[in-house]
């Protein structure tokens, strides 16, 4: 009777692997936190989009609880997202760009049709800061806390659902 | 088998390429003063995982990132850093899962472990199966054989 | 009018065959348990109905594609009226709906073929296994008409005109790859069939194996042809020239590929020597299992989000309780009536029983090896520990030395006799070969490029040390004959089976090793009139041509190439494409395919200057990849075809043959 015992392990052990799957399926296997998280906003050096000449390095994000929001104008889903970004802007979240592998010219034409919520933009033509901050498709959306510390990473397009079930609450949070 | 990954990179080709072009499945020329940087060169990219893709390499890859990735490489092989360097430097921004061959660490024992250690049960089960298949034959002569062997034995002519 | 009803025609005609499937589950099943000929013989009719209307409902669709009924979604989704026809019959199952009616339609024509030529079966062993054939049909037809039906209709708002075929799957290796991997994946039933039969009939003795082989060595061929192909396409058509990725959706594929061969061999040795039977009803449990687990693992979206297939989650759950529901109750079964004390057939340690027991052994290990490194993000990630990703250097590292472990093992197994036999004589037989493996392992990869390479030599010698045995007993087996060719057509297909599927191995482990280390990769900047040195062979860029095909726009480069040693001279024109409706750009790779090495062009970005990024591949014996694959898959088909399988088992024998040689 041991051995039967023994064998009956093997059905019980692929109910375990089957519930495991199960368990997978509610995932969303591409979804990843960012490695930034709960490390400080990379060291930058830049200048602003609308200014050659305004040079801004990463103090700029000290202080203050500030969204990060990377966008281009060549991304089509950064279009979608900007009205929860004004939507967000206007709660009183401080909003910073960073205008990601773009010309000045068509980065501030953007701005200009589809609304500014940031205070500042970032311009990042190569994708250095991009790259520092492990970006790999915008949008991407970083909130970072007052010390200057990421704590919280959006992948892709943020919906209107987003803007009030995540990124509110992590605002509160960290605010 | 491949069809998925045909799907993909369809998805891929159509998403992000009409968005933002780029250099197409890494064919860049790359200049190296030595072929040994040049091997290493593709190893690296070979050995790391493009963030944005569903499974491709660096080296593979068409998305922008991963030409920005191996740009990074090359450039960072051109100022003599080591391939450690190198490999921390991209896990830094992208995280382990842009590594293929992943670290062994206490959260990877069982990865590597487990295969060795069926090799070891393995072994111990050829070798217990194998003794134990002997002594069943010791036994069965005893039984069965037996018997033939007398008859064949008696025939001899004596 | 009738034209117009074909959809629904199709639709209904999966419709009637459920029931079937359900009735050839119940009665046979239950006629089997109440010993009821009357129940017993709906069997076989319900196999062919239900074959029939699967049959019928699959014309339906391909009927639909053909005539560019794209009030369809499934076609106007999928096809296009300027699609040329052979693309549009393909396009049937080049999308989730329609691989799965495919998948139902194998099944049941495997079904219905088992059902037809194992008539020689006893009466309740054959209805068992209609029964579970039916079984598994009844799962898949639910999950066509519950979660993908590809007749759904889009009315009143009918396309105009269809989305097209994905340009990548507009290619002939697309067309044969799906269809040939899931007859196998599907073939594995039969097998899984006759296992669970022969629990529930009590019946585990050397009988089923013998019946079950046949259908073994067949769906397994499928898988390899399937597996090669897949390999074969990726090569040529994604462009970089790699063959293979350890993507899961490989390894997928390559997790029932393995444990079917484990199955061969274990098969071999339940029909020969009555030993290891639980063992091989558990192994083709696990096969089939695996095989659904690997459609379970690519189509749920699981493993990376899929995006064509299954985005529908419910399609995703269906496969997984049809999964467990099948697994659990097999091993359910499989604990319950496996037999308390098997057969001792006594070996001693050398033998071929303890070889085919090591090369089992080491299947299973392999087996294991991919199915933990495909699935081990997944179970980090459960269990918060991060995201990791396990790759090429994974398995390759652990991949290689098992399969050179295996191939020693190999290169005995052939000549080993059953049960035991005298270590001089095993000695005897293959010094020879073992020495001249040896030496010329490390003379050849010299003499083929003058230059050493230790993973090259070894790969050579592993293939040797499994080829020259099997030749040295080829030679031994035809000494006694009258002539040696008379000798050798006296050896039985079966046994010449086993030789191909052995040097199918061999070939393709050269191949491996010989691509692997030898071959040569350069990314040029080419401008008109430049030329370049890869290999022996000088590349001349003659011109860049922009032309207009079909549905695309295209930059063609001319290169004129020219062999240095033999002055052979012939044009490569690898492309960059541009298709108009889709706006997705593709290469086109230019090849120059041959025995001894493939030329691989592929045609990178337009550089301002005027010149193009070009990579260049010379591609030693990477052809010997797929040759392997189509002999291991050609030894399958002769070991089915020998008469020994087709000849009318006498009742009465349930013990094993004793088999001297």
């Amino acid at each position: 009777m041991n051995r039967r015992l023994l064998l009956l392990l093997l059905p019980l052990g692929f109910l375990i692997v089957a519930l495991f799957f199960y368990q997978r399926l509610q995932h969303d296997p591409s979804a990843r936190d960012s490695a930034l998280m709960a490390r400080a906003f990379p060291a930058f050096e830049a200048t602003t989009l609308r200014d050659e000449s305004h040079h801004i390095d990463q103090r700029l994000l000290e202080g203050e609880l500030t969204l990060v929001n990377v966008w281009g104008e060549w991304c089509p889903a950064c279009k979608q997202e900007m009205p929860q970004l004004l939507e967000l802007a206007d709660h009183g979240i401080r909003m910073v760009g960073v205008n990601y592998r773009d010309t000045r010219e068509k980065g501030k034409s953007f701005l200009d049709e589809y609304g500014d919520p940031f205070e500042v933009n970032i311009f990042d033509p190569e994708g250095d800061l991009g790259f520092d901050l492990g970006v790999y498709g915008a949008p991407e959306t970083f909130l970072v806390d007052a010390e200057g510390i990421i704590r919280y990473h959006h992948k892709g397009y943020i919906s209107p659902e987003d803007v009030t079930q995540r990124i509110l609450p992590e605002v509160a949070k960290w605010r | 088998m491949a069809l998925i990954r045909l799907f993909k990179a369809a998805l891929f080709f159509g998403l992000v390429l009409t968005a933002l072009s780029a250099a197409a499945g890494g064919i860049e020329v790359r200049e190296f003063d030595d072929p040994l940087l040049a091997q290493r060169y593709h190893d690296l990219t070979a050995s790391m995982r493009c963030p944005l893709c569903e499974n491709q390499a660096i080296g593979d890859s068409d998305a922008p990132i991963s030409a920005d990735m191996r740009e990074r490489v090359y450039r960072m092989l051109q100022e003599g850093r080591a391939d450690s360097e190198i490999i921390n430097h991209m896990v830094e921004r992208f995280g382990d899962y842009i590594l293929y061959n992943p670290r062994l660490e206490s959260r990877t024992y069982l990865l590597w472990g487990l295969p060795v250690g069926l090799g070891v049960v393995g072994c111990l089960v050829v070798v217990l199966v194998v003794r134990a298949r002997r002594n069943a034959s010791a036994k069965a002569l005893s039984a069965e054989e037996r018997a033939r062997l007398d008859a064949l034995i008696d025939r001899r002519p004596s | 009018m009738l034209v117009k009803m074909i959809p629904e025609l199709g639709h209904f005609a999966l419709i009637i065959a459920l029931p079937m499937a359900v009735v050839q589950t119940l009665m046979p099943l239950a006629g089997a348990a109440t010993r009821r000929p009357l129940w017993m013989a709906y069997g076989h009719p319900m196999a062919v109905g239900q074959f029939l209307f699967i049959a019928l409902a699959y014309l339906c669709l391909t009927a639909s594609y053909a005539l560019d009924d794209f009030s369809v979604a499934n076609v106007a989704n999928n096809s296009n009226s300027m699609l040329p026809w052979y693309y549009k019959l393909s396009a049937v199952w080049g999308n989730h709906e329609g691989s799965v009616l495919l998948w139902s339609l194998m099944l049941a024509g495997w079904g219905y073929a088992a059902s037809r030529f194992s008539k020689s079966l006893p009466r309740d062993m054959l209805a068992r296994v209609q029964g579970i054939m039916g079984f598994i049909s009844v799962g898949f037809l639910l999950f066509i008409l519950l979660t993908s039906n590809p007749f759904t209709r889009l009315l009143p708002n009918v396309p105009q005109d269809g989305a097209d075929l994905n340009p990548l799957l507009q290619d002939i290796g697309l067309i044969v790859h799906p269809p040939m991997l899931y007859m196998g994946y599907v073939g594995f039933s039969v097998v899984f069939a006759f296992a669970i039969a022969a629990l529930l009939g009590g019946r585990l003795d050397a009988a089923w194996t013998r019946w079950a082989r046949p259908w073994t060595n067949l769906a397994w061929a499928f898988l390899t042809v399937g597996i090669a192909l897949g390999s074969w396409w990726a090569y040529y058509e994604l462009g970089w020239g790699g063959w293979w990725f350890w993507d899961p959706v490989e390894n997928a594929s390559l997790l029932p590929w393995l444990t079917g061969t484990a199955l061969i061999h274990s098969l071999a040795v339940t029909e020969k020597r009555g030993s290891f039977k639980s063992w091989t009803v558990l192994l083709a449990i696990f096969t089939f299992s695996l095989s659904l687990m690997g459609t379970f693992l690519v189509r749920s979206g699981v493993l990376t989000s899929v995006h064509a297939f299954a985005n529908d989650p419910s399609r995703g759950l269906f496969i997984l309780v049809l999964l467990a529901i099948t697994v659990t109750l097999s091993l359910g079964v499989f604990a319950l009536r496996a037999p308390r004390v098997s057969h001792h057939a006594s070996f001693s340690w050398l033998s071929r029983d303890a070889l085919l027991l090591i090369n089992n052994i080491l299947l299973v290990i392999m087996t294991v090896t991919i199915l933990l490194g495909t699935l081990y993000p997944l179970i980090l990630d459960s269990l918060g520990l991060g995201k990791i990703s396990v790759g090429p250097p994974y398995f390759n590292a652990l991949f290689v030395p098992l399969t050179v472990i295996m191939c020693i093992f190999m290169g005995l197994g052939p000549v080993a006799r059953w049960k035991r036999m005298a270590s001089g004589e095993l000695v005897g037989k293959l010094w020879l070969a073992g020495g001249a493996a040896l030496a010329l392992g490390v003379v050849l990869p010299l003499l083929y490029r003058g230059e050493w390479n230790l993973w090259a030599s070894l790969g050579i010698v592993t293939a040797l040390w499994i080829v020259l045995p099997l030749v040295r007993d080829v030679f031994d087996k035809t000494r006694h004959g009258a002539t040696r060719l008379g000798g050798l057509g006296k050896l039985s297909l079966a046994y010449w089976g086993m030789v191909l599927g052995h040097l199918g191995i061999a070939v393709t482990i050269v191949g491996v090793a010989v691509v692997s280390n030898y071959a040569v990769e350069r990314t040029v900047r080419m401008a008109p009139g430049a030329s370049v040195d890869v290999a022996g062979y000088e590349f001349t860029l003659q011109e860049l041509v922009s032309r207009r095909g079909a549905n695309f726009l295209a930059d063609t480069a001319v290169l004129e190439v020219a062999h240095t040693d033999s002055g052979r001279r012939f044009t490569l024109r690898p492309e960059k494409r541009f298709y108009l409706a889709t706006g997705m750009p593709m290469t086109q790779v230019a090849l120059r395919p041959g025995l001894f090495r493939d030329l691989y062009v592929a045609m990178g970005e337009d550089l301002d200057d005027g010149s193009w990024a070009m990579r260049i591949q010379y591609k030693p014996f990477v052809r010997w990849l797929w040759l392997g694959g189509l002999l291991m898959a050609l030894g399958g088909v002769l070991a089915v075809i020998d008469k020994r399988y087709r000849r009318t088992p006498k009742a009465s024998r349930t013990a094993p043959q004793e088999v001297t040689s």
